[in-house]
């Protein structure tokens, strides 16, 4: 990565620990104007980027010109403004059919967000193709929102819900994944990235076994495309589902990918206007897709607010992003780790940017109290992963998550945090 | 601003660290389950009456050190205390810890109680600081379910 072309502000670029030619972290926290704030009197620290991440100025702007200058209601109205609004909505479709790199647009199902995506395939594909005796296949380092909608669904149709167990890395164990794919097996359901523990599952592997025997995979990507270029046709997922707000965008906009051939056999999620193409009393045609699956009138703006973070992320380079990420988590890891007193959660070999752990005789709740006095952002608690949770005999961990615009000083901050933690407790 | 001395003080980090009447009671007559999901806090509280003293007191279990020290403290300050004396404890920890009124003029009542008062600049935190005293009333009132200060 150092043979980038000069950029402009090269020379502006402290040499000494930003080895990621053309990427300047102090630039792009500019952009950010969340960030540039103190809480209890030191400047913001923010770690809790899986949780959600902050928006950048352009974000903020496109939803604000939205509303200022766009705002109709879409696919219905003749006049201009609808047009507009219409044609936003719909160029913000083709943007994430872009950054998923999936074949079609229509392919591309807003949702509010990756919670929803996943519930409206269990809730559509699931039903029609989970019956009593079958089985829905999970791994064990899942997201609450990719086990609960399973469990739902198998509960409705007396299913099984089948657990792929994780090594003490917190690596899915591939080969006890291949021994539970079964005859009985109708969906396989997967996070690219753990949550929790910042695990990188090998989805195109995972994919591979389930195909050859016939098992569509949904691939819950929320923690990945905040750190990675995700090419569903290269993956050739059946489903893949991501929210907006980890991503730079706003809250209550995400999207599903599905493949066209799936999604045209599925049955409606939710009934409404804009998924109908006529209605009587009698009989209802359900629109083609994607609007079948998009009732009611839906997040314009947000879809533009989504719209407008991809394409900032874009500016930046998905590879940049992640190579930066990348030192930012072997840096924390060294630091975190090294201290007395603490163990690191989730030690995967191929990981994106989270620093999970616990501390010897300190509840990561308190840890988190005394971080956020010195104006350091972490979550603590089980991250919506109690399973996980449980599998490394811990009830909670403290997690510090990494975003493009954390630099290593505030891994210093973070450092000198814990060992605050520790002069309290002594 | 808050300090974290007020919230951390000597005394809860003592008991957190070596919590009195940790253990479990046998003969107990009442018990109960405190937990708090999204912190990973859970407390079992046991009781032992006689008519309506309560004859002992005790507690087990894991949480953050806000959560762990309140039940020590409480299970040292309930003990030998009547059903009603309890509950009126329970109000003023309460009323202190949430802010609504200040521990000093009538902290004899509180007693030692009173180093939680700390907490109410952390409004997060209360739900920690409270939760062992919901067991204790879940117990009394001899509840089945596990209590919850979350939510």
């Amino acid at each position: 990565m150092t043979t980038a072309a000069r950029l402009p502000w090269d020379h502006l670029q402290p040499p000494a620990h930003q080895v990621v030619a053309g990427f300047d972290v102090e630039r792009v926290r500019a952009d950010f104007p969340i960030l540039a704030q103190a809480v209890h009197g030191h400047k913001l620290v923010y770690l809790d980027n899986a949780a959600t991440s902050h928006k950048p100025q352009v974000v903020l702007d496109a939803i604000l010109h939205y509303y200022q200058h766009d705002n109709a209601n879409i696919h219905r109205g003749v006049h201009y403004l609808s047009e507009r609004a219409t044609e936003e909505y719909e160029t913000a479709r083709k943007v994430v059919q872009g950054f998923l790199h999936a074949g079609r647009a229509s392919e591309i199902i807003f949702v509010r967000s990756a919670t929803e995506a996943i519930n409206l395939v269990a809730q559509t594909y699931g039903r029609v193709h989970v019956g009593r005796g079958d089985e829905v296949l999970i791994t064990a380092m899942e997201h609450h929102s990719n086990i609960v909608p399973w469990q739902l669904l198998c509960e409705e149709k007396e299913a099984k819900l089948r657990v792929a167990p994780i090594n003490d890395q917190g690596e899915l164990i591939v080969e006890e994944f291949r021994a539970l794919l079964g005859a009985r097996t109708k969906i396989v359901a997967l996070s690219h990235v753990s949550n929790a523990l910042g695990s990188v599952n090998p989805v195109a592997e995972i994919i591979r076994l389930a195909h050859q025997k016939n098992i569509p995979v949904v691939v819950d990507g929320a923690q990945a495309v905040p750190h990675m270029a995700v090419n569903v046709e290269d993956l050739d997922c059946d489903f893949y589902a991501f929210s907006g707000h980890k991503l730079y965008g706003p809250t209550g906009i995400g999207a599903l990918y599905g493949k066209a051939a799936l999604l045209d056999q599925m049955p409606p999620y939710q009934g409404g206007g804009d998924m109908i193409s006529s209605v009587t009393f009698e009989k209802t045609v359900f629109n083609k897709l994607p609007h079948k699956f998009e009732a009611g009138t839906p997040h314009m703006a947000g879809a533009v607010g989504l719209r407008a973070a991809i394409e900032y992320l874009n500016r930046l380079g998905l590879d940049t992003i992640e190579a930066y990420e990348r030192e930012l988590l072997a840096y924390a890891s060294e630091k975190v780790g090294e201290i007395p007193g603490v163990r690191l959660i989730g030690t995967a070999r191929e990981k994106a940017a989270v620093v999970s752990f616990v501390m010897n005789g300190v509840h990561p709740h308190d840890i988190g109290t005394i971080l956020d006095q010195e104006g350091i952002a972490i979550r603590t608690g089980h991250h919506c992963a109690q399973p996980v949770m449980g599998r490394f005999g811990v009830d909670a961990t403290a997690r510090a998550s990494f975003a493009f615009y954390n630099t290593k000083e505030e891994i210093d901050r973070l450092v000198e945090g814990i060992q605050k933690v520790r002069e309290v407790f002594g | 601003m808050a300090d974290l001395r007020d919230l951390y003080q000597e005394v809860i980090l003592e008991h957190s660290k070596a919590p009195r009447n940790y253990r479990e009671v046998k003969t107990a007559d009442h018990k109960a389950e405190g937990y708090n999901p999204l912190c990973g806090d859970r407390f079992i509280v046991y009781l032992q009456m006689e008519g309506d003293r309560i004859q002992d007191i005790a507690f087990q279990g894991s949480g953050c050190a806000i959560s762990k020290a309140s039940a020590s403290m409480m299970t040292q300050s309930l003990k030998g205390k009547t059903r009603s004396e309890a509950e009126r404890l329970f109000e003023r920890f309460h009323e202190v810890v949430t802010g609504r009124a200040r521990a000093n003029g009538d902290s004899a009542e509180l007693g030692k109680l009173a180093v939680f008062s700390g907490v109410s600049e952390f409004p997060t935190r209360v739900k920690c600081a409270i939760l062992a005293w919901h067991t204790f009333e879940a117990a009394l009132e001899g509840k089945q379910e596990s209590v919850s200060t979350e939510g």
